[in-house]
């Protein structure tokens, strides 16, 4: 048993079972483990409290009306981009562009970045280490402008191989997209070194942090990122939102990617005049209640600390490696020097669709298949795999449930 | 929730781990794939027809217990069945995994059926219909001789 080395309050500071209280899916669900925030987070009761607020108290289209609840609704549609300003500490809210979610900021950057400043024979650079959504926009604009697409393999830890990416690095790069931390396998990859690197070769650099962002403190002006990308609802915050940091000049540079209504300063059918960043990119009514229920779930990290996270990652994710390794035939996927809050694994003779069946007959959710990153399973030698990552609500008594659901598994198709 | 013994009752895991007729007929009059992309299983389903008669059918691929076994069984019932046996077996199957009205098939055909009632458990499991499913869609891409994949999504 581990009861032994089991604390109720983990090193980060927080309680999280404690915390728990404040997601009411918790309540509704007794017993729940979950353990898939890697593919959405659960909410706190604060950011669907504030989500409902806002739509029963201030709710109005923003930028347009002259009376006051729209001027309210504005004030906080824009104080929720400056809330995501100071998460990623941008030097401007004018950076901060507004999507749907990671998937439609890299598309954006592809489409608009992209096709207005590359070229045939120019290339981009991305890991075997990524998530579908920041393979396939790049494929696309291969396909129609005829850049090359190159791709750094991991080492046999399953980290990034420095060496060779440093090696694919050349005049022709121009664009490196790379992922924060690997959503298949944890890996966290060493984005200091990859930016440094990259710059120095005069490519630009895009970091999708879907995983990295409810994690980690994330600090764009000290990693010098040209573009950095991730979704709301991964980061304890409402779906259909997300967040799209590019450095002013860029995005200024930039042409329009959408077009309609609150992009524009001035339309006639001859021509159109755009805004400037970042309303440029965000056309038609955005996603208010997202973008403020967005800013909800950053005071909620913000208040727990995102130090605090990021040691209760830590320490959950060793905890669960520890505990997970010692189980018979399980094969946990590498994850290079450091893996944070996922925990990919094969459970040998145990299918991962039959594995996470029954483990939901033990409330214990989790992810099973191949979790939207099939080139890099692929080149691990697994076409599915069961994936537990972590949350600020999780705690190692899940990771005994987990374990525990496991052994049961492993018991009921044992050849 | 159900037990998941419903589900997993012993000829399924026993299908699952020691599968049936998994090989490759070198000879298949006709042969398709199936994918489900979904959780990245993979089946082939060989079939060599003597006249509308299956002669032998067998399957290779990986997938979870339930795709195997439901493979393993699909193999076991159809051999020497018609091609029309062969697709109102998979009609009633079908409809008794997704909540269908089955229908009646003739006696003969009725007992088949029954060999494949243990995979109806995937009913209250509406993520896990597909894995039950996926090696029929191949037998019935197969007949059709298309010799392509068939996709679940």
């Amino acid at each position: 048993m581990m009861t032994a080395s089991r604390r109720s309050v983990c090193p980060g500071g927080f309680d999280s079972r404690q915390l728990r209280h404040e997601f009411p899916i918790f309540t509704n669900n007794p017993g729940l483990v979950f353990l898939d925030s890697g593919a959405s987070a659960q909410k706190p009761a604060s950011v669907i409290d504030c989500v409902a607020d806002y739509y029963r108290t201030d709710y109005a289209n923003v930028h347009r009306g002259v009376y006051r609840l729209s001027a309210r609704s504005t004030e906080l549609f824009e104080e929720a981009r400056e809330k995501v300003r100071r998460f990623l500490n941008a030097a401007e809210a004018s950076e901060i562009v507004f999507v749907r979610g990671a998937t439609e900021a890299i598309n954006l950057v592809s489409q608009s970045w992209g096709a207005a400043f590359l070229k045939a024979g120019d290339e981009v650079l991305i890991s075997e280490l990524e998530h579908h959504s920041n393979i396939v926009p790049w494929q696309m604009l291969r396909d129609s402008l005829g850049i090359g697409l190159v791709v750094a393999p991991i080492d046999a830890t399953g980290g990034l191989d420095l060496a060779k990416f440093e090696a694919l690095l050349s005049p022709r790069t121009r664009l490196v997209a790379l992922t924060h931390i690997a959503n298949a396998t944890g890996a966290l990859v060493p984005i200091e070194t990859v930016i440094r690197l990259a710059h120095r070769q005069g490519a630009k650099v895009l970091i999708d942090g879907c995983q990295a962002a409810p994690r980690l403190p994330v600090d764009v002006q000290a990693l010098g990122c040209d573009f950095y990308a991730f979704s709301g609802h991964k980061t304890y915050g409402p779906t259909g939102i997300g967040v799209l940091y590019g450095r002013r000049e860029l995005l200024s540079a930039m042409p329009p990617w959408q077009g309609g209504g609150e992009m524009i300063l001035n339309v006639t059918f001859e021509k159109t005049e755009f805004q400037d960043p970042p309303h440029r990119f965000e056309a038609g009514t955005p996603d208010i209640s997202g973008a403020i229920g967005l800013g909800a779930a950053i005071d909620f990290i913000e208040a727990l600390g995102r130090g605090s996270i990021l040691e209760h990652e830590e320490a959950l994710t060793g905890y669960g490696v520890d505990r997970l390794s010692r189980i018979s035939g399980l094969q946990l996927l590498g994850a290079g020097q450091r893996r944070l809050g996922i925990l990919s694994f094969d459970l040998e003779g145990v299918h991962p669709h039959d594995l996470a069946q029954v483990l939901d007959q033990h409330h214990v959710a989790v992810r099973a298949g191949h979790h939207c990153a099939q080139p890099l399973l692929e080149s691990l030698g697994y076409p599915a795999t069961t994936r537990a990552s972590l949350g600020v609500y999780n705690d190692e008594r899940d990771i005994d449930r987990l374990a525990e659901a496991i052994e049961t598994a492993r018991e009921m198709f044992r050849r | 929730m159900m037990d998941l013994r419903e589900l997993y009752q012993d000829i399924i895991l026993d299908h699952g781990r020691h599968p049936r007729n998994f090989r490759k007929i070198e000879q298949a009059t006709h042969f398709a794939h199936g994918h489900n992309p979904l959780c990245g299983d993979r089946v082939t389903v060989y079939l060599s027809l003597g006249g509308d008669r299956i002669a032998d059918v067998a399957f290779q691929g990986r997938g979870c217990a339930i795709s195997t076994a439901a493979a393993s069984l699909m193999t076991e019932v159809l051999k020497g069945k018609t091609i029309d046996e062969a697709r109102a077996l998979f009609a009633q199957f079908h409809a008794r995994v997704t909540g269908g009205e089955p229908g009646v098939l003739p006696e003969p055909l009725a007992e088949d059926a029954e060999r494949l009632e243990p995979l109806t458990g995937v009913k209250a499991y509406p993520a896990r219909v597909k894995c039950a499913t996926l090696s029929w869609h191949a037998l019935e891409a197969a007949l059709q001789g298309d010799g392509g994949t068939v996709k679940t999504e």
